[in-house]
């Protein structure tokens, strides 16, 4: 299958830091595909990268054939790459609708004055927003919290809430952020059919950051890993967890071995 | 109390709710707090007065109509405001708020040292064209336009904006642009309420625009409220007339008054509405958020206890 997301030798540098050298992986179009690595590999940069936030310092990142460097993050969310955060940025203080219902802006094209004198395109076209925000909340099973404000939400419907408010945007790929985070081996459980759910449902390509390693065995059918910056392995889940550089990477070398 | 006072007490906190309103987009809906908002108040009073004031008065006018000088005072600010935009909005938080505080500034200076519109001493022959009706009739488009704006995906993009840049930036919302696009709709709106000052002051100065005033019209949002336009409705009718009704206290007039707003921000910290809206729908969204929480919290309780007795 072709790769919906092609990286190649992408390097980002901070001052004399290389936080990310020379990796280069593609994302096949419809797959799950993990990023996994001890803290400061490099993970969440590659996502900032891929995103628009940081500009590489070398390196080609190719969305369906097209290159997505130096556009700014607004517009590489319109071609169709979106993301959560690790550290959950929710706009806070407005309803779990709310949230949903903005991320929806995508789908209308009225104006401002068209808003402002409330014309009929304004009517109907917001009538679908909402429409289209209350169902995906159905699908994901929080339309029995559609009132709460954000900030009141556990925090395992925070983490969900943020994947809804991504899937709001129609996206073709999307990265998430350590999904798992914080959460409950039973949750964790939950969080990985619904990753499995919404790439079938929504025909997704997947992108995930993810430390428990279950999620990452259980959900990716390929897996990426990536060491201070560089990547180390990559391979199906049984390949990964077999190979004797992300065990070094993970648990260090054993003295018989450094003796050797 | 006379009538005639207290219409012109109404009259000047429905000039303020004009710029007010305009300042609640810009810090209570889009998150940028600006201390430069009694400049595009003087640029909108001085381009409006030299539109209409007769040509035969010193400085001279135009002498056209108040509709054009409305118009022309309120684009003037919106026009000025875009630049300003370009080189500031780019500014992280707190740079943002300092740079417009320069601008304020700047303004006041440059209207203090320009001879052809008085300099310091002023322009003494403004037209009285701001009656009660007209003001009136502003405040009620200003109220309508804002609450049309706001309840809308623009509205809801500004929002996205203050509440978490990062996420609306990758939630495709092109913050620079809503932030360009609020700050210039806040100019106009402060740009308007200077033609209106200077059309019932009939006489305008330099000083009139000074810091304090820029200060006055953020406290009046804060005070009502920042994401309430029912609250900057209240916070300017409030704050405008209560310096007047504490005038028995005389001296300690300022004295109370600012005693009078800490106890309320200290009583209410989040303004007067607190974001609540005074309307049918406003309400229905504040109680739909109350129960929501209380059937969470029930929910929640339920669902620990019964994974106590498992």
């Amino acid at each position: 299958m072709a790769p919906i997301l092609s990286i190649r030798n992408l390097t980002k540098k901070f001052g004399g830091l290389t936080a990310v050298g020379d990796v280069s992986f593609d994302v096949p179009e419809g797959s799950i595909v993990g990023l996994i690595g001890p803290n400061g590999a490099g993970k969440t940069t590659i996502f900032n990268l891929i995103t628009g936030v940081y500009k590489p310092t070398s390196g080609a990142i190719e969305f369906r054939g097209k290159s997505v460097l130096g556009f700014e993050p607004y517009r590489i969310a319109d071609m169709g790459i979106t993301r959560t955060f690790q550290n959950i940025r929710l706009f806070k203080n407005l309803t779990v609708f709310e949230n949903v219902l903005t991320a929806c802006h995508m789908n209308a094209s009225y104006s401002f004055a068209e808003a402002i004198l409330r014309l009929p395109r304004f009517r109907t076209q917001e009538k679908a927003l909402v429409a289209k925000a209350e169902n995906l909340l159905e699908i994901m099973g929080l339309m029995g919290y559609r009132d709460l404000v954000a900030n009141n939400l556990p925090y395992g419907l925070q983490r969900r809430l943020e994947i809804v408010r991504a899937l709001a945007l129609n996206p073709v790929l999307l990265l998430l952020d350590e999904p798992a985070a914080g959460m409950n081996p039973d949750e964790t459980e939950q969080l990985m059919r619904l990753i499995g759910r919404i790439r079938n449902d929504f025909s997704l390509s997947v992108l995930v950051i993810e430390h428990h390693m279950d999620l990452i065995m259980g959900v990716c059918e390929h897996i990426v890993v990536l060491n201070f910056g560089e990547k180390i392995a990559e391979g199906i889940a049984d390949e990964i967890s077999r190979s004797p550089q992300v065990i070094e990477a993970y648990l260090g070398t054993s003295l018989e071995a450094a003796d050797a | 109390m006379s009538w005639t006072y207290i219409q012109g007490i109404l009259m000047l906190a429905g000039i303020n709710m004009i710029a007010v309103l305009g300042l609640s987009l810009l810090t209570g809906f889009t998150g940028l707090f600006s201390f430069g908002h009694a400049g595009f108040m003087a640029i909108g009073a001085y381009v409006g007065a030299w539109i209409s004031a007769s040509p035969a008065s010193t400085p001279a006018g135009l002498g056209l109509p108040f509709i054009l000088a409305i118009v022309g005072g309120g684009a003037a600010a919106g026009i000025v405001s875009y630049f300003i935009g370009r080189i500031s909005l780019n500014l992280k938080g707190d740079y943002f708020c300092i740079a417009t505080l320069g601008f304020g500034e700047a303004i006041r200076l440059i209207f203090n040292n320009v001879n052809r519109f008085g300099g310091a001493r002023g322009w003494p022959g403004v037209p009285g064209r701001s009656t009660f009706l007209v003001i009136l009739i502003a405040d009620v488009i200003a109220i309508l336009f804002l609450a049309n704006l706001v309840k809308s995906r623009h509205g809801r993009n500004m929002i996205a904006v203050r509440e978490e840049e990062l996420a609306a930036q990758i939630a495709g919302i092109n913050v620079f642009r809503y932030k360009m696009i609020s700050l210039i709709i806040s100019a106009v709106y402060a740009g308007v309420a200077g033609v209106f000052f200077a059309h019932y002051m009939t006489f305008i100065q330099p000083k009139m625009f000074s810091l304090t005033k820029s200060t006055e019209l953020t406290i009046i949002v804060i005070f009502g409220g920042l994401g309430s336009i029912s609250g900057s409705v209240l916070g300017a009718l409030v704050l405008t007339a209560l310096p007047e009704l504490l005038r028995a206290f005389e001296i300690w007039r300022l004295v109370f008054y600012g005693a009078a707003v800490i106890l309320i921000m200290v009583s209410r910290p989040k303004g007067l509405m607190g974001g609540m809206e005074l309307t049918p729908s406003g309400i229905r969204k504040a109680l739909a958020e109350r129960n929501a929480l209380r059937e969470a919290k029930t929910k929640l309780l339920a669902d620990a206890q019964s994974g106590e007795e498992d």
